[in-house]
Order: structure tokens, then sequence, then C-alpha cells
């Protein structure tokens, strides 16, 4: 507790370089990360945190010194050189994009490697550090950097911001983006610069091999949230921010930790949760909506069972026995068992010595079935010439989905009718 | 109106076929003869390639089954020859022509064998047929769009199937190749092998199909060409879509709605 | 001797990659070998933390199953949450990469590993690293009987499953059709080039692995269009690459690994180049596509 303390009261210097540090480079990341995601560049994005490293070291040959600007321009010529490359590739060769992302990414990352060997050669005392950029350091930030990145990060949000729409749109629906008169080329351009600005921001702190997952992962999982592409990029941030957060905290807790990992970590760890637990989107709530679908058919094919029974006699609120509904149709009847308690839980049926009725409520319902699901029948053989024989079993899932709206114009569209293709009565 | 015939060679039993629980294919359900040249004809999305795909078995079914000389697909695989749409591949992949042909040949070599000189001497010779061997040391990526086409109906041939299914052969090809196919596909067809074929142009359907499936959504109509060719059936399949069924597929899709009680 | 080593290496590795790379590349699944060769280090470290020591077995074990786990994850997110393919690539290397990072750093003392070696590899230990027979006798370095077994594996695995390898790459619907199993030929693929990527990982790097799977069969890929004959310029680009990249880095006295990927982009640059120059030169006299 009292680490964290001490982490939340900035009393360290060195802990506030590093969360602001962090926070801004993830912030930045994940902004444009959204729109590289909605554009379906997320290799891209790897790519171009590679091939930022010979640029780096170009600038650090040329100068001679660990100049913070004049690395970032060169990390910018490179990852832009590497990004019209892959483009020029694809093409003009039958090479196609992902192989030429993956060429681009390894040579470059390669020329990097062999720069950075003979930096080391060359014995060049300032060299201390250079290293980190594969991996990140986010100890080694200092007020300078912070500096940098602030204006870094502020260049990049004024320039979202600016071109938000034109963004949105262009990652949305390109072709008719450039019907609309949208420069897209130029704008893509931008996006690309953006993107490797947001790229150098964090080599420092997280590296270039892992700076990938700082763009996509938090913008993979905030698709999971929202359809509504402002909230996205708003959510992207929170992401990402706190994985940055979380990344500074681990590695104050525990000094030997490294910042940059548990970053990636920590935004992964936010990514899987959402794929599997996101409402709506995630795989569990769709795997229960369908289990709580599938009960729903259970329950309404029930109700129709009392109700077909009721039909032979006109007595359709008549105490039925296990036996005598399951020989309506073929059920398995543990679950028709499961089935008819949850229905006189809910109201729909009453139960005594092992017998059920419906319930005025239950009888409403099953109604209501029978009578969509003789609705659907005659709209498959009106419409769609499916034979009588066969359209039972076609109307048998439907029955439970027809929503009012839906079920007003089936109505319409059949003429408001009495009976169905059998010739029995279609219930009101 | 569905015209159905004894002793089917294909029996399409009430398929339905949905992409992400949304259904595609509603309730099909026809039966084919041998012998015949059949077109399945419908408007943009009405499900043409998606049947074929289901007949072979490359999606998987929400209902129904579909029957191959009265058999299921997998007894049968050897009789039964596809042909993809020329754009699902990619030509720029480093074989020659006479390499694609003899892919139609692996199924009847098996796995780990080789194609032996059998084999080429089958595939030349279907290359003969669609008047391609003067391109068999050709690479793919030199070839026009009739020349593709050519080359997938080759390697169908090559398959010595019983029943062809055959994705827009049409689609794209000169005026030349269009004929030198459909003079092929006749005398197929006269030699008691059954072809379908799924086509888009309404002006040759009567000169090129004696059956006629019309699809859109749902199955519209299924028979001799004679009597399904009619104004109002064409009225009723290309006569706008079931607005109530895409509909009903659309709320399929979003509450995740098995297509199956259990 | 110690350069003859080396570059024998080199170029197992270059050419065991870029045998599978050429079939990666034919089913843009290029991407994928890139996920595999980041992902199988949490494989490695763990098994290494398990087994104590860097014998061979526990380490392919470890580091395949973990590459076999990204490619099933990368299917598993696209499939069951309709992630996008290239986002579902992007999400799960970089998180399995990462922790193998973090379980580096946590076992800096017990595991000799560091991280540079992840993406550098060592192939200038790889001399180093004798296989002493029980006598004494000295039979020469073992990463390179590893890798050798590991061509001969790989070049087994091409020559049996050739046509259907071809076959569901090239038309993957008339492949099921036939009956052929597109998921069995995938993921037999998929599994090939984990155990590649882990043998080769310890001499040359992530990197490395990389520029190999992908680069040679690129190039061979631009200079044919015979599938054997892509197979084989590309094993024989991977031999003139060991080659090159050892002489440079030896001149340079630069990153062994660093260099056989520059002259990897050198050679595709190389064919790139000289192709649109030829192109641009014949264009203006080239017919229209013939028709019929």
């Amino acid at each position: 507790m009292q680490n964290l303390i001490d982490f939340i009261s900035f009393s360290d210097p060195n802990v506030r370089y590093v969360v602001l540090g962090n926070v801004l480079l993830a912030a930045s990341a994940a902004m444009v990360g959204a729109f590289i995601l909605l554009q379906k560049k997320a290799l891209v994005g790897d790519a171009v945190s590679h091939a930022v490293l010979p640029g780096v070291c170009a600038a650090f040959l040329f100068s001679g010194s660990k100049n913070t600007a004049l690395m970032l321009i060169g990390a910018f010529v490179s990852g832009w050189l590497a990004l019209i490359t892959i483009d020029y590739i694809a093409a003009k060769s039958k090479i196609k994009k992902d192989a030429a992302i993956g060429l681009v990414l390894s040579v470059f990352f390669g020329t990097g490697m062999v720069m950075m060997t003979y930096i080391q050669q060359s014995g060049n005392a300032a060299q201390s550090g250079l290293d980190h950029f594969i991996f990140g350091n986010a100890a080694t930030l200092v007020g300078a950097d912070l500096v940098v990145f602030s204006i870094l990060a502020a260049v990049l949000l004024l320039a979202v911001g600016v071109f938000f729409k034109a963004f949105a749109l262009v990652a949305f629906d390109k072709p008719y983006a450039e019907a609309l008169g949208y420069p897209v080329r130029r704008l893509d351009l931008l996006l690309t610069s953006l993107t490797v600005l947001a790229v150098v921001t964090g080599i420092t702190a997280v590296g270039v091999v892992l700076m990938a997952a700082m763009l996509v992962t938090p913008a993979a999982a905030a698709r999971y949230w929202t359809d509504n592409i402002r909230r996205m990029v708003g959510i992207a941030v929170a992401f990402g921010v706190f994985a940055g957060l979380s990344g500074a905290y681990i590695s104050y807790v525990a000094p030997a930790m490294p910042t940059g990992p548990w970053m990636v970590v920590v935004s992964s760890a936010i990514a899987f949760f959402s794929f599997f637990f996101a409402p709506r989107k995630g795989i569990v709530p769709r795997m229960y909506m369908q289990r709580k679908n599938q009960r729903v058919i259970v329950e309404e094919n029930t109700l129709k069972m009392f109700y077909h029974l009721g039909e032979r006699n006109s007595h359709f609120d008549g105490m039925r026995s296990l036996d005598e509904l399951a020989s309506t149709r073929e059920v398995n009847k543990a679950l028709l068992k499961t089935a008819l308690r949850r229905l006189v839980a809910k109201g729909l049926l009453a139960s005594r010595d092992g017998q059920w009725a419906l319930t005025d409520a239950g009888h409403q319902k099953a109604m209501r079935v029978v009578r969509l699901h003789r609705l659907w029948e005659l709209y498959l053989t009106k419409y769609m010439d499916i034979a009588s024989d066969h359209v039972h079993d076609d109307a048998e899932t439907i029955e439970h989905i027809l929503t009012p709206e839906l079920e007003r114009e089936l109505e319409h569209q059949l003429g408001y009718p009495d009976k169905d293709p059998h010739d029995t009565e279609i219930p009101k | 109106m569905i015209v159905h015939t004894q002793q089917p060679v294909l029996e399409v039993h009430d398929l339905t076929v949905s992409y992400s629980r949304k259904p595609v294919l509603w309730g099909v359900d026809f039966t084919l003869p041998t012998g015949c040249i059949a077109g399945i004809v419908g408007p943009n999305g009405a499900g043409k390639s998606t049947l074929l795909k289901s007949i072979m078995g490359l999606i998987p079914l929400s209902s129904g089954y579909v029957k191959l000389f009265d058999r299921p697909l997998e007894e049968v695989r050897h009789r039964v020859s596809y042909v993809p749409q020329r754009e699902s591949v990619d030509w720029d992949f480093p074989v020659s022509v006479l390499d694609v042909v003899l892919m139609g040949r692996y199924g009847k070599v098996g796995l780990f064998r080789n194609t032996g000189t059998r084999d080429s001497a089958i595939a030349l010779d279907c290359l003969d047929k669609v008047g391609m061997s003067a391109f068999a040391k050709r690479q793919i990526s030199q070839l026009s769009g009739g020349q593709q086409q050519r080359v997938f109906l080759a390697r169908a041939l090559a398959q010595e199937a019983d029943i062809y299914f055959m994705d827009e052969p049409f689609a794209g090809v000169d005026a030349a190749t269009e004929q030198a196919i459909i003079k092929l596909l006749r005398e197929m067809a006269s030699a008691n092998k059954t072809i379908v074929v799924v086509h888009h142009d309404l002006q040759s359907v009567r000169a090129y199909f004696d059956w006629l499936i019309l699809l859109n959504m749902h199955l519209v109509a299924a028979g001799p060409t004679d009597q399904v060719f009619t104004e109002e059936m064409m009225q009723q399949a290309y006569g706008g879509r079931l607005s109530l069924l895409s509909q009903v597929g659309d709320v399929m899709e979003k509450r995740a709605f098995p297509s199956r009680e259990h | 001797m110690i350069a003859f080593w080396i570059i024998l290496t080199g170029a197992l590795v270059a050419i065991t990659c870029g045998l599978l790379g050429c079939f990666l590349i034919l089913r843009k699944m290029s991407m994928v070998g890139d996920a595999i060769s980041h992902a199988v280090l949490p494989g490695i470290v763990i098994a290494f933390l398990l087994s104590g020591s860097r014998e061979t077995l526990p380490m392919l074990l470890g580091a395949g199953a973990t590459g076999m786990l990204a490619t099933f994850l990368i299917e598993y997110f696209h499939r069951r949450a309709n992630l996008q393919t290239d986002a579902a690539i992007g999400v799960t290397f970089t998180f399995l990469f990462a922790v193998g990072i973090i379980l580096i750093s946590v076992f800096a003392g017990k595991v000799d590993l560091d991280q540079d070696c992840v993406l550098y590899g060592e192939i200038a230990y790889v001399p180093i690293d004798l296989w002493v027979m029980d006598g004494g006798i000295i039979l020469g370095p073992r990463p390179v009987y590893i890798l050798s077994a590991m061509l001969l594996v790989v070049i087994l695995f091409i020559k049996v499953g050739y046509k259907e390898l071809k076959l569901t790459s090239f038309d993957p619907a008339f492949a099921s059709a036939l009956g052929i199993s597109t998921a069995l030929w995938h993921y037999l693929l998929m599994a090939a080039v984990s155990l590649t990527t882990v043998s080769s990982f310890e001499s040359v790097g992530a990197i490395l692995v990389i520029a190999f799977l992908i680069g040679p069969p690129a190039t061979a890929y631009l200079l044919t269009h015979d599938l054997k004959h892509m197979l084989a310029i590309t094993a024989v680009l991977g031999i003139f690459i060991a080659f090159a990249g050892y002489w440079m880095a030896y001149w340079l006295n630069a990153s062994i690994a660093g260099c056989m990927a520059v002259v990897t982009g050198i050679c595709f640059a190389s064919v790139f180049v000289a192709q649109r120059i030829a192109k641009r030169k014949s264009s203006p006299a080239m017919p229209g596509e013939a028709i019929g």
C-alpha cells in the first residue's frame, strides 16, 4: 500500500518522468492506432515500429551524440521510407502486401542491427542508451525527453482533432471519401506520418519491437465496447493510459521488471478480457445470448404442445401429464421437464399432482406462438413456393424470433388470413 | 413451380444455408435428371454461388441435406467435379497450365503418390478438348481471362466425373471461348454427364440450358427450361427482393439465434 | 574453420526457412511466420526453466507449443470474436513476445538467455557449442546437427505433401471439393514453421528468421513462374546470403545476423530494380493482352 501511495504522490522525480512519459506515449499511440486498426493496417504499424531503428542509428552516427531531435528526424525518415517501399513493392510487382511488409520489416531492422553493432565497435561512450531503443527502458527518460514527447503528443492530438472527420470517413469508406473529393492520398500520407510520430514517441520507453502493440492492442480492445468511432478513440486512449500507468507502477514496485513489456501485457490482458466479455460482441455474452435463445425456443415449443393438445378437443386449460405432452412431438423428456419447471416459475403454467395446465397468460403466449408459426408457414407456401409438406420444419425456428413489427407486416402481406396451409385455423 | 424427377442424379432437400447466422438460402428443394445442362439463374445476391458451394460441402448447412447419385457427397466425391469462380484464385501462382490441369487428377491419385504418365496423358487430352494443348507449358499468369476459364474446364474434365458444378464459367470470357465451352458441355451431356452452371446472362438461357433453377434467396422455380423460363417466373425471381426474408435474417444475425432447437 | 561452421549454420537456416517461406508467401501468410517467430520466445524460456538446461528436445517442444498456441489464438480470435486478421496477429504475437521478455527479466539469474540474443541470435558462438562424445571425440557444433536434421524433416515434409501443399495454397476451394483437408495442411505447415523457427531461433534470432522466411522466397518468386524452380532458387539464394552476409559482417565487424538480413534485402532489391528497368525498356513494344 505504501508503495502505491509513494507512487501516486509523485515524490520521486524519476517516477514523475516515467509516468508522464508513459501516459503521453500510450495516449498518442492508442489515438493513432484506432485509425490504423480501422484501416486494417495493424501489421503496417508493426513494420514502421521496427523500421525506425536504422534512422535512429544513422542520426547517431551523423551527430556522434544522442541528440533527441536529430534522432526523431532520422526515425521519421526511415519509418517513412519503409512505408513507401512497402507500397511500392506491392504496387509494382506480384509480391503481395503481407510479404512486402515482412521483407521491409526484417531488412530495415537488420540494417539497424548492423549500424548498431558498428556504433558499439566504434567505442563511442555516448552510445550507452542507444540499445534501449530496441526493448525500451522507461527508466532512462529524462526531463528533456518529456518536453519533446509533450510537443509530439500535442501535435498528434491537434492533427487528429482537426482531421478527425476525414480520417473516420477514409477508414470507413475510402471510395466514397474519394468520390466526395477528399484528398484521400494525402490523408493517408498524413496518417502515416502521425503513425511514425507516435512510434517515435514510444521507442524510448517501450522499444521498437513491442511498439506495434501499443498502437494496435488498445484500439482492438476498444472496438469491442462501442460502434461509435469517437468513443472508440476515447476508450482506446483510456486503455492505453491505464496500461502505461500499470507498467510504470509495476516497474516501480519491482525495479527488475521491464516497463515496456508489462505495458504490453497489461493492454493485452485488457484486450483479451474485451474479446471474451465485452457486452454484445464478446465471445461469452454471445454464447450466453445463444443459450438464452435456445431456452426460449424450448419453452415456447412446450407451450405449443399444450395448445396443440387443447385444439384436439377445444379444451385449452386441461391438465396434461408428461407422457401426454411427449406424445405430441419428439422431445427429450429431461429437457421438457426443466422447461415445464421454468414455465411454472414464470406463471405461464400451473402444476398439480405431476400434471400441468396453461394459465391465462400461458394460453395467450401459446396462442401467439402457434399463430406466428402458422402465419410463417403460410408466407413460405405463398411467397416462396415451398411445398406445404415441407414448410413445417422451416417455420419451426422463425416463429420464435418474429417481432411484433414483423408480425404486423407478415399479416398485412398475407391479407389477414384465417387458415394456414394445412387448413387449420390461425388463432387470433 | 418445382418439377421433380424420378431417380435424380442430384437431390437437394430443404436446404437452408446461413452466413454468420443470417440465412442466405431458405428451404431450397429440387432434383435434377441425368444428362442435362442445368442453369442456376437469379439476381445478384440471390445465393447462386452459395448454393453450389453448399452442394460441394464447402459451407456448412443449417438444415436439409444433399444427395448425389442417391448417396451423401463423401461417398461419391470421385464422381463429382467443381469449377470455382475464376477470380477465386491467384493467377500469379507459380505453376504451369499442365500443372493446374493435373490437379484434377489429385483426387484419383490419392495421398503420398505423384501423378504418373497416364495422368499426364489424360491432362493433355483434356487440354486438347478445350483447345489449349499449345499452352501446356505456358505459365498461368500469361493467360487471358478466356484461356484461364478453359484451363479450369480442362482441370474439371481431368477429374473424369459424372456431374460437374461450374461457378460462372462464362463470366468475363470472350465470345469464341463461350461458344467453345457450350459446345463442349453439350458433348459431355450427350455422354450422359450432368452439368450445373451458375449463369447471369438471361439472353442465352434458352439456348444453353435444358433445365433451369431460378433462385432468389429461395427457390422460385426448377424444371425444364421451356416451362420455367416464362415472363411470370422471371418476374417472380427478379421482381425485387423479399424484404420480409432479409428482415428476419437480420434479426437472426443480430440476436445470435441458433437455427436448431438443440 | 570458424567461418565454415557459421556459414554452414546460416545456410542451413536459410534453406529450411526459405523452403517453408515459399508456401507462406504463396498463401499470403507471411505475417503469420513473423508472428510465430516472435511467439516461440516464452516457450523457449519456460522449457529452459523446467528442464534447467539447453537440451534440444524440451526447447523444441516448448517453443513448438507456443508457436502453435499463437496460430491457434490468431484463428480463434478471428473466428469466434470476429477480430480482423491483422489485429489478431498483431495482438497475439506482441503479447507472447512481451511475456517472454518478462520471463527473461524475472529469471535473469537462472536463464542463460538475454534480450538481445532473442533478436540477434548468437550465430558467432555456434562453433563453440560443440557436441562431444563420451570418448572425448568432438563431432562438431551441436546446432549444425540439429539444423541439418530439421532441414531433412522439412525437405521430407515438402516432398511427401508437395501436391497437397501446392493445391491447398493455389485453390483451397477446389482442394476441399476433392476431399483434401485444407485445415489439416494449414496446421501441418504451421507446425513445420514453428519447429523450424525454434531450431533456428537460438542461432540466428527472430529477425533473421523472418528475413529468411520471406526474403529469399520473395526474390525467387520474382525470378520464376515455376514452383519447383522457386524452391530451388530459394535454396541457392540462402547459401549465397549466408556467405555474403558472413563476409560483410567480417569486413564491417558488425552483427552477422544483421548483415545476412541486409544481404537478403540487397538481393531482393537488385532483382526488383533489374526487373523494373527491363520492363520499362520493353513496355512500349509490349503488345496488348491476347484475347481468346
